[in-house]
């Protein structure tokens, strides 16, 4: 009796869908756009912070992670489950990765471990798919820069420049007009900002919208200097002030 | 007897030199005193690195065998090939996982990095701690013997052809002064430019 509830929530529809998968696919199309852009020397990474109320304490709220010193990801859909990903997607990181051969995992070895974890949860029992599709920026050697999609039912696409959630497909439009192979960092973060400025209701500001970037290493951040073939980590959060400078020169 | 890392015999020793690395082992599987065979290859290749193992011969086979996934798997997962400080890592922490049952083999990895060019020599014990160098490693039972050797005949930024003659006489001469290391030698140069040279030495076959 008890094990009758243990099977899997998502079954296939006679005609052959995941009934729970497009419900969860539902959830994404219904959250706040995010927008990426692969550059020639970066990726940008950018969503829309929907502060509910004035009194929200909005510093201390990030929609965009740092997953590894090179590899970071935003979400559209449901904040929690986001969360819950990211730990899982740093602990994979450490313990599958770094743990193994002294070195961080490529981007794609990051979205895959992510993807697999996505898709267990469309399969396994007692659980319900994750309400999220993800961004994932990233830089590595081989690879150099990339830029994935990761949906709640696990697939994983490539992309030179997407947007998810509700405004996506005329965010996909304008990004079709816009993207070009010469692309540099500073372009794509601007055309980011165009792309958001359709979907966001009232003013943009510094504060309301959250850029990162996965660009050159940061060796400001390393918290010492002196030691070669040392690099600092690659991604990094633009301030709201960064933010704000690039908005007033739209 | 008691210990088993010497029961079956076996060493195994890893130079650098110009744009150039080396690493040789001996052939000899014994049971103790007795040889059992004369064509026991400790020196196995991943890719462009080689990786050798001595101590318990079954040890060694599991050990081999297992990396040899591990590395199939990596490079079908990552569509890119292994670096040797990469391929050290996994080593190392293959054995460091059995911390508590630690598989009974010393091994040496061999090769060149593909982006920088750079040589890399590395031996562990047998829980995994790395000991890089950047002249040569030794380990197996004639470790003392090999030390021996190396430390007289070694000179830096040997040729590749210099470098074989070199490891060649280390392991020979080593071999010559432990009774369960020998039945002839086996040596792999691997150079910069991708080339591998495998030779056979011929010794004493008693």
């Amino acid at each position: 009796m008890a094990d009758r509830y243990s099977f899997s929530l998502t079954t296939f529809s006679p005609n052959g869908k995941l009934i729970q998968i497009e419900y969860a696919l539902q959830a994404v199309n219904a959250g706040v756009t995010s927008v990426g852009i692969k550059a020639q020397n970066g990726v940008v990474l950018a969503t829309e912070k929907k502060v509910m109320s004035q009194l929200v304490d909005g510093d201390s709220l990030t929609k965009i992670s740092q997953i590894t010193p090179d590899v970071g990801m935003v979400y559209s859909g449901m904040g929690p489950d986001f969360r819950v990903l990211v730990d899982k997607a740093r602990k994979n990181a450490h313990s599958n990765y770094k743990m193994i051969y002294q070195e961080y995992p490529p981007t794609r070895v990051v979205v895959q471990d992510i993807a697999r974890t996505v898709q267990e949860a469309t399969q396994a029992g007692g659980v319900r798919p994750y309400g999220v599709s993800l961004l994932v920026a990233g830089y590595d050697d081989n690879h150099k820069f990339g830029l994935y999609q990761i949906d709640p039912s696990g697939s994983y696409y490539p992309w030179k420049a997407t947007a998810i959630g509700k405004g996506s497909s005329s965010a996909k439009t304008f990004l079709e007009k816009r993207w070009n192979e010469e692309l540099e960092l500073e372009d794509a973060i601007h055309i980011t900002l165009l792309t958001l400025k359709e979907s966001i209701e009232g003013e943009m500001t510094g504060d309301n919208v959250e850029i990162c970037v996965v660009g050159l290493p940061n060796d400001d951040m390393l918290g010492f200097e002196g030691v070669p073939n040392v690099q600092g980590p690659r991604f990094r959060t633009l301030s709201s002030q960064e933010i704000q400078d690039r908005l007033d020169s739209l | 007897m008691s210990n088993p890392s010497e029961i079956n015999g076996g060493s195994a020793v890893a130079m650098i030199g110009k744009d150039c690395v080396a690493i040789a082992c001996d052939l000899r599987l014994g049971l103790q005193s007795v040889t059992v065979s004369g064509d026991f290859e400790k020196i196995f290749q991943y890719g462009g690195n080689f990786v050798a193992f001595t101590g318990l011969a079954t040890d060694v086979q599991t050990v081999s065998t297992e990396l040899r996934q591990k590395h199939a798997l990596y490079e079908m997962v990552e569509e890119r090939s292994m670096e040797p400080n990469t391929a050290a890592h996994l080593v190392s922490s293959m054995l460091y996982s059995r911390r508590f049952a630690p598989w009974f083999v010393g091994p040496l990895v061999a090769g060149i990095n593909s982006t920088t060019g750079e040589p890399y020599v590395c031996s562990f014990d047998s829980i995994g701690s790395m000991d890089v160098s950047h002249d040569f490693v030794v380990t197996g039972t004639a470790t003392n013997q090999l030390y021996g050797m190396a430390e007289s005949l070694y000179e830096k930024d040997m040729s590749p052809e210099q470098l074989f003659e070199t490891i060649s006489q280390t392991l020979l001469c080593a071999a010559d002064r432990d009774a369960i290391t020998g039945s002839g030698g086996l040596v792999y140069v691997i150079e910069k430019n991708g080339k591998v040279t495998k030779k056979l030495l011929k010794s004493r076959q008693d």
